[in-house]
């Protein structure tokens, strides 16, 4: 290949979903990723591609990524392991009841289609969830995929369409309009910084920390449950920047496998596995589940989240670098964000009108100070 | 077979036996010629392998709950054991 249009640097599932953008544009792409292809973050992730509303951006970009995954749905192998089963959050209380009525009122409001259910319902839906529970909402277009496999996917997509790839491929700094990686200066008229976590790494100003995170993956139990179950209190644990939470998070995988999360540390990146944290994390899923005390846990691994200080990604052009540009940020939401994400910036590098607001998203916007 | 020993009923797919009350799942279920404790995921035939908890080969659904090794559970009066996993 000859002089690339746009160098990735990063094979992660939103450097990924940036080339297949960028390929689709006509554009030649090489992607660089310092180990390979899904290995880092995203095989970390749950692959819950959900809906949220902690505030109007990260609803607009995790919304109109959610449709965009469903217009990619039919084009998805079964290796993706799309299962439409949808979101329950659990509401354990009257406090988190009327939490929940707001919520529901809110995705209405919205256009997303969400029903609330009473304890009952809970119950009949979901029978390992302890009884009683207050109740729950289901938003029906939520959807679980394998993320590692459409990280892959999606660059196979990109190399049909001219792209490059080269994987074990660590870029050691950027400049304007040039990647130096393996002892070689890399030019393109676009360069996206998309290493996830390690994006700091490329650009410092970035502020990106690693936020740790712990899973635990079941031997294959079919039909334990229907539904990838949050409990209501998950975005407390999630979106504080407090040292240490967990929430209850479990997901059916298509091998009758259930994934359960979730944990957050601020520990730098210290990959060792968080006894005590982990330990903390299963009790919480046991809380909702009781059943799961039975079953057997075959693996359990950790990650790193790329977090920000006001918990939404960076997306557009690095002002200090000609021709740099950043997706990066995505924190535990960048499985689902990662489609959006992608046609954002590729909106902003093409001088296309994009559908999503892209001000909340600048890399060098000024962030509100930590909560 | 030792017939001092004491003996319990379990069922075996459905089927009633009475079975050495000290033994393992798994030592019953040979002794009883099982073919197959379960099928693997391409629906091959498993036995026990190293009969010591390690292998993961002999695994069994007790009582409704699946995967159960059957070489580190010992048998219980009434204990219900499938094959079809």
């Amino acid at each position: 290949m000859g002089r690339p249009d746009a160098i990735v640097v990063g094979g992660g599932i939103i450097g990924a979903a940036c080339a297949y953008e960028l390929a689709r544009a006509g554009m030649r792409v090489l992607v660089l990723d310092a180990a390979c292809v899904g290995g880092g973050t995203t095989a970390a992730g749950m692959g819950h591609v959900v809906v949220m509303d902690d505030s109007e951006a990260q609803f607009a970009l995790s919304a109109y990524s959610t449709r965009l995954w469903h217009e990619l749905e039919p084009e998805l192998p079964r290796a993706a392991e799309v299962d439409r089963c949808g979101t329950l959050w659990v509401a354990e209380d009257d406090e988190q009841l009327e939490a929940l009525h707001a919520k529901h009122a809110y995705y209405l409001a919205r256009g997303v289609e969400a029903e609330v259910v009473d304890g009952a319902d809970v119950a009949r839906l979901e029978p390992n969830l302890r009884a009683p529970l207050a109740g729950g909402l289901r938003v029906p277009g939520d959807r679980v995929v394998y993320p590692p496999y459409v990280a892959r996917w999606l660059v196979d997509r990109a190399r049909d369409l001219g792209a490059t790839v080269r994987e074990g491929c660590a870029a050691e700094r950027l400049e304007d309009r040039a990647v130096v990686a393996g002892g070689e200066r890399l030019e393109a008229d676009v360069v996206i910084d998309a290493a996830g976590v390690a994006a700091a790494r490329l650009i410092p100003d970035l502020p990106i920390v690693p936020r740790k995170g712990h899973l635990a993956i079941t031997d294959r139990y079919p039909g334990f449950c229907r539904h990838q179950l949050v409990e209501l209190g998950y975005h407390k644990s999630a979106h504080t920047m407090t040292s240490e939470s967990v929430a209850f998070n479990v997901q059916p995988r298509a091998t009758g496998q259930l994934l359960i999360g979730s944990s957050r540390e601020l520990v730098g990146w210290d990959a060792s596995p968080n006894r005590s944290i982990l330990q903390r994390m299963l009790r919480r899923a046991m809380e909702f589940m009781p059943g799961l005390a039975r079953l057997t846990v075959i693996r359990t691994w950790v990650g790193f989240r790329p977090a920000t200080p006001d918990k939404l990604p960076l997306i557009g052009r690095w002002p200090a670098l000609e021709g740099v540009w950043v997706a990066a940020g995505h924190e535990g939401l960048g499985i689902t964000t990662s489609l959006g994400t992608a046609r954002l910036l590729a909106d902003q590098i093409l001088g296309r009108e994009p559908a999503v607001d892209p001000a909340p998203f600048r890399p060098d916007r000024v962030f509100a100070p930590h909560e | 077979m030792d017939t001092t020993h004491t003996e319990v009923e379990i069922e075996v797919d459905g089927r009633a036996f009475r079975v050495p009350a000290d033994a393992t799942v798994a030592a019953v279920l040979l002794d009883l010629g099982v073919g197959a404790f379960r099928r693997s995921v391409t629906g091959e035939p498993r036995l026990p392998l190293c009969g010591m908890g390690t292998c993961q080969e002999c695994r069994v659904t007790i009582d409704g709950v699946a995967h159960r090794r059957a070489c580190m559970t010992p048998v219980r009066a009434g204990m219900k054991v499938s094959t079809d996993g």
